[in-house]
């Protein structure tokens, strides 16, 4: 289970933020507002955030600052949003992405 | 129309919004992040002094600063294109396409990957992605990790997780394959730490670098070392054992480590399993130099850069006509060279633009740079200065190179 780092030796304790909840994959989790989905999601304990398009693999935040865009997500019905740099808010719906057809797959399979 | 536009708010791209609306240039500063500081905000780390470096309260201070002086800042915008037309540099972003004739890249830095059997996962992550999860977002990357790189962004990362309740069972090696060698290599990553042993706080590290600096005693030291690592921070340190797999299902569950020679070979029947939840990745890092490339700026490949750089003087004007670069774009350093490089910029796109008697300045923020990197605690990379001097010179044939006989 993550958990949040409330009290920090150095840090101090954390912002006192506004709870919001928020819908993944048709359930209802709680975040604070404003602060990243990828965040939220992982304070949540969830880690897989879509399945690759074509190998359906699971993935999850890499870089968490916008460079890889590993962290891919619909929000509110848009694609591809960055969970990374995607600030969250009161009754966002956020949803995996999952495999894709790839028709061109079986000819790679044949020839390569 | 603005007279200044800056791609990154970071440290070095908020110190030249300040500088040049100072100067009484019309500044924007776009960034894709939600915050601004870039890179600096996850940041925390022991001065030599014993103070501590909070990237999140730098940040805060350059962001203020930098409103203040009465730059526009817009976040949350990615920018996708650069071009030129006529004088006008056409910014284009997500939201809208701004114009400006000063345009300064403060892009900063990007992570190198170090591909490892198992790395696409949830829950490996790069050590950056790490370090942002646990001081930005105060949430944990996880219960127990594995950081696998050995280099100081990696130890520095590491003691941060370890100050929040985070537990890091290693930092140890991947193993060798055609994409890491040098990452991988227990001889050359040994050499890469003996720049930097002074800050490490190990005793053993600390009185072993003074006799390792010749490289026979280096090849001694690695084929010597410890089979069960040295301790740093409490956390193992391991230069003879690396990462052959990461194994889990949906997601991590535990790294396959084994012993390697001194080449970095993986010597068989030696694997054993460490359970974690997370692992970083610490492959280091590199300018993040896209923008330029897409302008068309010349560059040149500066290995003690940390990459390939936007050839560029040490006014940051790159070879194009209203176009400059600042931080590390130009190469991999500290946040505190960024910001210096941003009030050189900042003063040169202002003096460009027409504000007189900039010069005595410009020329005192360069040597302050040089100041600023010559009192650095340490260096990302060891010959630093040796690569600014190779930037100089390829700019200078350029120079030459353009002039009519």
């Amino acid at each position: 289970m993550s958990e949040r780092i409330t009290n920090h030796p150095v840090l101090g304790p954390i912002d006192m933020k506004k709870e919001v909840s928020f819908i993944f994959n048709g359930k209802i989790y709680k975040g604070y507002e404003g602060e990243s989905i990828a965040a939220a999601l992982l304070a949540n304990n969830i880690r897989t955030l879509r399945y690759h398009e074509e190998s359906g693999s699971p993935r999850g935040i890499y870089c968490n600052i916008g460079h890889c865009f590993e962290c891919r997500v619909t929000v509110n019905e848009k694609q591809g949003q960055r969970a990374c740099l995607t600030p969250l808010k009161e009754g966002m719906a956020i949803q995996s992405s999952g495999m894709l057809p790839t028709p061109v797959k079986e000819w790679r399979e044949t020839y390569v | 129309m603005y007279d200044v536009i800056i791609i990154g708010a970071g440290p070095a791209g908020l110190s030249a919004a300040t500088t040049s609306a100072n100067e009484g240039l019309n500044v924007l500063v776009i960034d894709e992040y939600m915050k601004a500081g870039g890179r600096l905000l996850g940041q925390l780390y022991e001065e030599p002094d014993g103070t501590y470096w909070n990237g999140i309260k730098e940040s805060n201070h350059l962001y203020e600063q930098a409103r203040r002086s009465g730059a526009e800042i817009k976040l949350r915008n990615s920018v996708h294109n650069i071009e030129k037309s006529g004088d006008v540099w056409l910014v284009y972003t997500e939201r809208a396409t701004y114009e400006t004739s000063h345009l300064l890249l403060a892009t900063g830095a990007a992570e190198s990957p170090l591909p490892v059997p198992g790395w696409t996962l949830p829950g490996v992550m790069s050590v950056g992605a790490a370090q942002v999860m646990t001081n930005v977002h105060r949430v944990k990357p996880g219960k127990r990790g594995v950081i696998i790189g050995v280099n100081p962004l990696a130890a520095v990362i590491a003691s941060e997780l370890q100050m929040a309740g985070v537990e890091v069972a290693a930092l140890t090696l991947p193993q060798m394959n055609g994409l890491n060698e040098e990452a991988a290599n227990p001889k050359q990553v040994m050499n890469q730490l003996l720049h930097v042993a002074h800050m490490a706080p190990s005793a053993l590290i600390r009185q072993g670098s003074k006799w390792m600096k010749p490289s026979i005693m280096q090849q001694l030291g690695i084929t010597f070392y410890p089979k069960s690592g040295f301790k740093m921070w409490g956390i193992p340190v391991h230069l003879r054992k690396a990462v052959t797999e990461i194994l889990g299902d949906e997601k991590v569950a535990a790294v396959k480590l084994a012993t390697v020679k001194p080449n970095g070979d993986v010597i068989e029947g030696t694997e054993e399993i460490i359970t974690c939840d997370f692992v970083c990745i610490a492959g280091g890092l590199y300018p993040l130099t896209e923008l330029a490339a897409v302008a068309g700026c010349p560059f040149y490949l500066v290995e003690e850069l940390g990459g390939y750089v936007p050839l560029h003087n040490e006014r940051m004007e790159t070879a194009l006509d209203g176009l400059y670069v600042a931080g590390n774009i130009t190469g991999i350093e500290g946040a505190k060279i960024a910001i210096a490089q941003g009030v050189t910029a900042g003063l040169t796109m202002a003096s460009n633009h027409g504000v007189p008697g900039l010069e005595a300045r410009i020329d005192q923020s360069i040597k302050e740079i040089e100041h600023t990197r010559d009192s650095a605690p340490f260096h990302f990379h060891p010959d630093v200065k040796k690569g600014k001097q190779i930037v100089q010179e390829k700019w200078e044939e350029m120079m030459k190179a353009e002039q009519p006989l």
